[in-house]
């Protein structure tokens, strides 16, 4: 029924994207219209479809108020137009007509629906064993184990590519929201409930995905990344991750000393060391991750210092206290920690 | 004779004296406390445009600092709950306080003291929240304060109460005055005016006074809900102790949708009223438009999970809430058509109040769309909670319901003061006005597009966003200087405007059948009442309409 | 032309639209006891309910009911005295209904059982102590009115106070009936 006009109407919204969204090679942006995955193709179809749709409806009505306004202007010396109080035929199809369209559309969305977003019957079929993931929402960063593997890390999600992954998400406090607009529709973080979805795409590269539900002060830097990596170095990712944390040399030796006799043992876990608080995110392999802060800051050892030196500065509010440490001592924990790949 | 004109020449009690200030207090004229209302949600429109001026200015341009997150949670959140409550309601509701009893011929509310105590609580609660601000903990959990945020352990601050309060206190004063509409429209109407002749703002807020008293008892439940988790240590919304924090969202938007509904449809009806006037024809097709609000109405019960779609609620649930939200947008959508074909075939007048209600139609289309793509459930995946969204309801919420604000606003200004607008500033007010939303709003769409989520203090520099909030800071600014003109006009207009007489516009409806400000008792003679235009029967007596009857 | 206007008196149809918004309001409420009920039964957090002991304060609260419809009725009948005997009567019945309220809260307050002590005494709080408010709201309204009618300011031509007042009245029984069979009655199936 509606077919007939999908594929004009999609065209027509594929060929205005592309001018508003010109393919990349880096710089794809992290949006519904730059679908990596199944499940994301096919929500930018839909939405392709419907947008044409819409596009249509307003143009009709824009262009017909236009048009009034030029040929209906009141014309000086001119009568009192003709009262007309109705026309039942037009009410009725004017209500009938979207009617039917609407009804349309949510015919398009049912094969859609088959459950909340990365439903399972939209990947390929999942094996029994798929990898699982647990997806933990803190204020105000991402906690991610992988029981399977005996991995604990933070901020960044590493799956293989071309194979389905089981996500569960939970939370440690409120309502946050797990979306990686390139992957997939997004769903809630909520406390006392675990969601699950499934991630899969079959194109290496890193997707972002921001917090989508407010959670307090620091809701706007809890960027998640998604790295999508082949089989062999996905599984050489998950090897090193186990591995306990690398032993220092140097100045990081200091570094090292600090973290044990500081406070920073009651918050973070260093794998192998004494350090094992759950409070604030694994630091065992932090050197090897992209963003320090979930992603308030590119991970260099000029910004691994600064973070160091005042977080309540580069964050404020989040729930790491500054310390003042001297600028020696930070130096050495800094290195200490970008030595942790 | 044309007109019954009522010369009265009586002016407003002026405020500069004692005992005028002290009529205004005491005030249990339903006129006055309308424009105590219209006065009042102004000033918080003032309060709450400048927060958002504050919003866009830090959002600007990526990493900028000008406000830190805390004051910046605090502006958006107070932007949101003070333009929904203090600002698009009450002004709605004044308007209702000012023209219902005139358009059907009354002489004044059902429950007069009961009224000015609703403004004074309306009022009351306005300055408790804002007392928020001195002492340095405005709400700060969004205007809809999703649970557990809220709760003790992640809210220990009073920012929570002040919402609460604030809310749970103005909540009595709407209920109040819907009641007060409802009982008026029913009970006080002219011999004539039945029910199937009520001008289209008297029944759109006849309706709306249902969908108040039916939908704020589910807000004044997860408030006292809440209240309870917060002071008296329960565990309503704590999931350590086998509380759900749904609750709270079901609950909420229970309340949230209708109300959403409460804020559009008296506009719609604000611009029922304007067309027809200035197109010089009668609405084509009453019966569908109140019909249609019916429907509206009833189904704006029925689709208050589509603001959970992504909570994982199921398939089913969200399919069915899918379903009654394309439904919906229906009734709505034919609305529309309606305003459309009443122009049809018109003449024309393009006064002030008439390019805001047409540029209403325009621009509620707009909104109206982008709520359809929303009620696609998968689409809704990707764009709720972003941009997009904050987009969609501001096209709905200035481009809607403001705009018929400032169409009420030049359209009744004359009957409430005696006085024309100007013209020529109003066009400018207008013309500013329609390329700031412009500018401001639809860019949102692209950004929300781009993956930007909404409620963000700051962002990093993605493909596209610099650019995207940089041109909606510079409409915001557009929409600033287009209220500075607004306020002008207002100002210069009470002292100089020109004359209004009991009927400026040539209308037909019955608030035009006397002078210009109405005496106390708002009528000395009544035209007769034989159909929905008694002034055009009148004026016309060889073209009378046909008389709609059973009530 | 025929007109046909409802001549229902406004304080009265005022109320009723008070009502239905205040019935909705104690559905919210019922309703999320029933959503913890689960919680609310099993387990160490249950409120530990004295049934008979409520249902003979409930029969005062329904006799209230019955007395300030009497009351009406003398009303109608330009009985004064007997209209003001029956309020008595009433705002009687409804302070012990009170007074037995305020009394299981002190006991399970004794027993260290406050909204905070669990998820069911949570919803039990929030419940009866909601309607609590609403009976003592009435209860002040009738003692208004009972002061009005020794006043002299209650007639049979000047009775729409009182109806409004006894139609809230009736309103906040049935809540309790409501709420007597949901939260006590239904731990007996």
């Amino acid at each position: 029924m509606l077919g007939k006009h999908a594929l004009p109407a999609a065209l027509l919204g594929a060929i205005t994207l592309r001018l508003l969204f010109p393919p990349h090679a880096r710089a794809q942006p992290s949006s519904p219209f730059a679908p990596a995955s199944p499940e994301a193709s096919a929500i930018a179809q839909l939405f392709l479809i419907t947008l044409g749709i819409a596009g249509v409806i307003f143009l009709l009505v824009q262009g017909l108020l236009l048009y009034m306004v030029a040929r209906f202007r009141a014309r000086p010396g001119a009568g009192a137009p003709r009262p007309v109080f109705g026309y039942r035929p037009l009410e009725i199809g004017w209500t009938v007509g979207p009617a039917l369209l609407l009804a349309g559309v949510f015919g398009l969305m049912l094969p859609l629906m088959g459950s909340d977003p990365g439903a399972a019957d939209r990947v390929p079929s999942p094996p029994a064993e798929a990898l699982a993931v647990t997806v933990i929402g803190h204020q105000w960063w991402w906690e991610l184990r992988y029981p399977t593997l005996d991995v604990v890390t933070a901020n960044e999600l590493h799956i293989p590519v071309g194979e389905p992954v089981r996500v569960r998400l939970e939370s440690a406090d409120v309502i946050h929201s797990f979306w990686l607009p390139r992957l997939g529709g997004k769903l809630d973080v909520i406390p006392g409930r675990t969601n699950q979805l499934w991630l899969y795409t079959e194109a290496p590269g890193v997707y972002l995905g921001p917090c989508a539900e407010f959670c307090g002060l620091q809701h706007a830097w809890m960027l998640l990344r998604v790295i999508a990596q082949p089989r062999a170095d996905f599984l050489a990712w998950a090897a090193q991750q186990r591995q306990p944390a690398a032993p220092p040399s140097g100045a990081a030796q200091r570094g090292q000393q600090l973290f044990l006799e500081q406070t920073c043992v009651n918050c973070h876990t260093l794998r192998g060391t004494p350090a094992q608080g759950t409070v604030g995110p694994d630091l065992t392999h932090v050197g090897s991750r992209q963003t320090l802060g979930a992603g308030v800051l590119e991970n260099t050892p000029a910004n691994m210092y600064r973070w160091l030196q005042d977080p309540q500065a580069v964050k404020p509010g989040s729930l790491m206290p500054t310390f003042y440490l001297s600028d020696a001592d930070t130096a050495a924990l800094a290195a200490y920690l970008a030595g942790l790949k | 004779m044309r007109t019954t004109e009522q010369p009265y020449a009586e002016p407003l009690p002026r405020l500069s004296s004692a005992e005028g200030l002290l009529h205004w207090v005491a005030t249990v004229d339903h006129k006055q406390i309308g424009l105590l209302y219209l006065l009042t949600s102004l000033s918080f429109f003032l309060v709450g445009g400048f927060e958002a001026l504050l919003l866009r200015a830090q959002l600007a341009v990526p990493g900028a600092q000008l406000l830190p997150p805390g004051v910046y949670n605090q502006l958006f959140t107070m932007h949101g709950v003070t333009m929904i409550f203090f600002v698009v309601m009450p002004a709605l509701l004044g308007f209702a306080n000012y023209a219902v009893p005139l358009l059907i011929g009354a002489q004044d509310v059902a429950f007069p003291r009961l009224n000015a105590l609703s403004y004074w609580l309306f009022l009351f609660s306005g300055l408790l929240l804002h007392f928020s601000f001195l002492a340095g903990s405005a709400p700060d959990t969004g205007w809809f304060s999703y649970a557990p945020l809220t709760e003790p352990p992640f809210s220990p601050g009073a920012n929570v109460d002040y919402w609460l309060l604030g809310l749970l206190v103005s909540s009595v004063g709407t209920i109040a005055t819907a009641i007060n509409l409802i009982v008026t429209v029913l009970l006080l109407r002219a011999p004539g005016m039945t029910i199937r002749r009520l001008p289209l703002f008297v029944w759109m807020t006849l309706v709306t006074g249902f969908l108040i008293i039916w939908a704020m008892p589910a807000l004044t439940a997860a408030l006292a809900m809440l209240l309870v988790d917060r002071y008296l240590g329960g565990h309503f919304f704590d999931p350590a102790a086998g509380g759900n924090v749904l609750l709270w969202q079901h609950l909420f938007w229970a309340f949230g949708h209708p109300e959403v509904y409460i804020m559009i449809l008296p506009a719609m009806g604000i611009v029922s009223e304007v067309i027809p006037v200035f197109a010089r024809k009668p609405i084509f097709g009453y019966t569908f438009v109140a019909a249609a609000t019916l429907g509206i109405a009833f189904l704006s019960f029925m689709v208050w999970a589509h603001h959970m779609f992504a909570v994982g609620l199921g398939p089913l649930v969200n399919t069915v809430f899918g379903a009654m939200s394309m439904l919906i947008a229906i009734p709505t959508g034919i609305k529309v058509f309606n305003w459309l074909a009443t122009m049809w075939g018109g003449a024309l007048r393009f006064t002030t109040a008439m390019l805001f209600a047409v540029a209403f139609v325009a621009m509620f289309t707009i909104g109206g769309l982008s709520g359809v793509t929303m009620a696609v459930v998968p689409i809704d995946w990707q764009i709720t909670d972003t941009y997009y969204i904050v987009a969609h309801l501001h096209y709905v919420l200035f481009g809607g319901s403001v705009l018929a604000l400032f169409a009420g606003t030049y359209y009744w200004f004359p009957k409430m003061t005696g006085r024309l607008l100007s013209e020529r500033l109003g066009h400018w007010h207008f013309w500013l006005t329609f390329a700031g939303l412009n500018l401001a709003f639809f860019p949102m769409h692209a950004s929300g597009l781009l993956g930007m989520p909404r409620r963000i203090y700051t962002y990093a520099a993605q493909p596209g966003w610099p650019e995207l909030n940089l041109t909606s800071t510079v409409g915001a600014g557009l929409l600033g200087v287009a209220v500075l003109v607004f306020l002008w006009n207002l100002a210069w207009s009470l002292r100089a405007g020109p004359p209004a007489g009991a009927d400026p516009w040539d209308a037909w409806t019955l608030e035009w059948a006397t002078s210009s400000p109405p005496p106390p008792h708002n009528f000395t003679a009544l035209p007769p009442i034989r159909s929905r235009r008694p002034l055009w029967d009148l004026k016309h007596p060889e073209q009378r309409d046909p008389e709609h009857e059973h009530g | 032309m025929a007109e046909h206007r409802p001549s229902i008196d406004r304080h009265l149809l005022g109320m009723g639209l008070f009502i239905s918004s205040e019935a909705l309001f104690f559905l919210g409420l019922i309703a999320a006891y029933v959503l913890y009920r689960g919680q609310a039964l099993a387990g160490p957090g249950a409120v530990p309910l004295d049934i008979p002991r409520t249902a003979l304060f409930t029969g005062f609260l329904l006799a209230s009911s019955a007395t300030v419809q009497l009351a009406a009725r003398r009303l109608r009948a330009d009985d004064r005295r007997g209209c003001q005997g029956w309020l008595l009567a009433t705002v009687l019945c409804g302070t012990v209904f009170l007074a037995g309220q305020a009394t299981e809260y002190a006991r399970l307050l004794h027993e260290r059982i406050a909204p905070s002590h669990s998820l069911a005494a949570t919803t039990f709080f929030t419940l009866t102590g909601f309607h609590g408010l609403h009976v003592l709201v009435g209860l002040l309204a009738l003692l208004i009115l009972l002061g009005l009618a020794l006043a002299g300011d209650v007639t049979a031509r000047r009775r729409s106070g009182l109806e409004a007042i006894s139609l809230y009245w009736h309103f906040v029984d049935g809540v309790w009936v409501a709420v007597f069979s949901v939260v006590y009655l239904w731990t007996l199936l």
